[in-house]
């Protein structure tokens, strides 16, 4: 328990290093929606209709910018070898780091994406399906982005190949997730697509831990 | 009886089974595709609505199926390299990627020239399409994979992870149709109960769809045999096959 607290802190205080790389990616993210909207013309109201999708996929882009690094720093330095020898199960040490990475990245972004749609004249009820959406949804992407991560540990090309990986898997979470918020939008209940999105969460978070620890240990034979 | 099976498993065996069987697979493969297509293409009577655009489905529907198949071979073939660390899985698996990417592109290409006339459109954004569509990145991340590292068992292995995690996929083509009010027509030919297509049409379709199995098997095989022989390519038994088939080396 020591142990897992003790690995939770560390990649805070690591962040608390590089307060820029918690920064880069919500900067990212509002620099993607201004782009769009300065695609469209001034004060298009179509901007609105498309707002949902702008800003999931806004939201995914700028969570995949600091997957393909994810495990780099302890591959680099050797913590990664100890992980694979510690007693603690590499399964439990791979999912705090992944839950931690969310926490400082998937979250601001989730909480980030509410200011954003109001920006593109989102509001009412739909902006907390939105948050709620984008919270399991860039959870799902840490878990994927993390599967990838770790299957391209030590390899120069990694940033190039883990989108590739990990975008054809998330065509379900933004279908879904988009899907809440437009539902809501119809007057229809939300429920349904969140429900979804929630299923998907459980079975990556209960499958994929236990394929990342599988994939680091194939980096070392 | 079982060692024979066993035996497959290991790669100058494998390479021999399947230098044998690859010539049959493929010229079977090639002249029922001609008679498939001649039967579809010229003979079967023409569809009621639809006319002679029906008869991309010759093309179509085999290749579709075909790339299901290959998915779930390939993740099979995958999950059996994981499990058992056989490197004739890893190998067969890496076989399959490029040829079910292909019969992939073959799907959605052929699909997209009959939408334009049936539907009035190269693509709309439906579940089976797009789900379709998501297949041929899968393959792509496989393919990709498979070479990204140096070391080929890492890189094999790596890749057989994603082709399990992408599975997925495969049920949601397949029932996208059903569970989905898709613009794609239903399940005709691959459905349980009596198939809702006439006995005219059904049979060169069938004729087809062994064709393009068999002419994917042997692409497959063959493609198998290279990357055995390039991995291998140290070991006694490439060497004596070498000698043999190029003499003494010097």
């Amino acid at each position: 328990m020591k142990s897992l607290r003790g690995i939770f802190r560390r990649e805070v205080d690591l962040l608390r290093m590089q307060v820029l790389d918690a920064v880069l990616p919500l900067a990212f993210y509002l620099l993607v929606v201004m782009l769009f909207a300065f695609g469209t013309r001034a004060n298009d109201p179509a901007l609105a209709g498309l707002s949902v999708s702008i800003l999931w996929v806004g939201a995914v882009l700028s969570a995949l910018l600091p997957l393909p690094r994810l495990f780099a720093s302890e591959f680099e330095d050797g913590t990664l070898e100890q992980w694979c020898l510690a007693s603690t199960p590499l399964v439990v040490i791979v999912a705090i780091k992944l839950f931690a990475h969310w926490c400082l990245n998937g979250l601001a972004l989730a909480v980030m994406a509410v200011p954003l749609a109001v920006l593109l004249g989102l509001e009412g009820a739909g902006l907390g399906y939105l948050a709620l959406g984008l919270m399991m949804g860039t959870a799902i992407l840490t878990l994927l982005g993390g599967l990838s991560a770790c299957l391209l540990v030590g390899i120069p090309r990694a940033a190039s190949v883990l989108p590739l990986l990990v975008l054809p898997l998330m065509a379900p979470v933004v279908i879904f997730g988009s899907g809440a918020v437009r539902a809501w939008q119809l007057g229809a209940d939300p429920a349904a697509p969140l429900y979804f999105l929630g299923s998907l969460f459980a079975l990556s978070a209960t499958a994929l831990p236990w394929a990342c620890a599988s994939a680091l240990r194939n980096a070392y034979d | 009886m079982w060692t024979w099976f066993h035996r497959l498993a290991s790669p100058p065996s494998f390479f021999r089974f399947a230098d044998r069987l690859a010539p049959w697979v493929g010229g079977l493969g090639f002249v029922l595709l001609a008679i498939g297509w001649t039967w579809g293409l010229v003979y079967a009577p023409p569809d009621y609505q639809q006319g002679d655009a029906f008869r991309i489905i010759y093309v179509h529907v085999p290749a579709a199926a075909l790339s299901l198949g290959l998915y779930t071979g390939m993740a099979i073939a995958g999950a059996c390299a994981l499990i058992w660390r056989m490197k004739l899985a890893e190998v067969v698996m890496l076989a399959m990627a490029p040829v079910g990417m292909v019969l992939t592109a073959v799907t959605l290409l052929t699909g997209m020239l009959w939408g334009k006339p049936m539907w009035g459109a190269w693509w709309v954004w439906d579940a089976r399409l797009t789900a379709e569509l998501v297949l041929l990145f899968l393959f792509l991340g496989v393919i990709v994979l498979g070479d990204a590292i140096e070391d080929p068992r890492r890189s094999a292995r790596a890749a057989a992870w994603i082709a399990v995690v992408g599975i997925v996929n495969v049920p949601i083509v397949k029932f996208s149709v059903n569970w989905w009010n898709s613009l794609h027509q239903g399940a005709t030919v691959l459905s349980f109960g009596k198939p809702a297509i006439t006995v005219d049409m059904a049979i060169p379709l069938y004729i087809c769809l062994l064709a393009t199995a068999l002419l994917a098997a042997h692409a497959v095989l063959r493609r198998a045999q290279v990357r055995l022989l390039q991995r291998e390519a140290r070991t006694q038994w490439v060497k004596a096959l070498r000698a043999q088939e190029l003499g003494a080396l010097p």
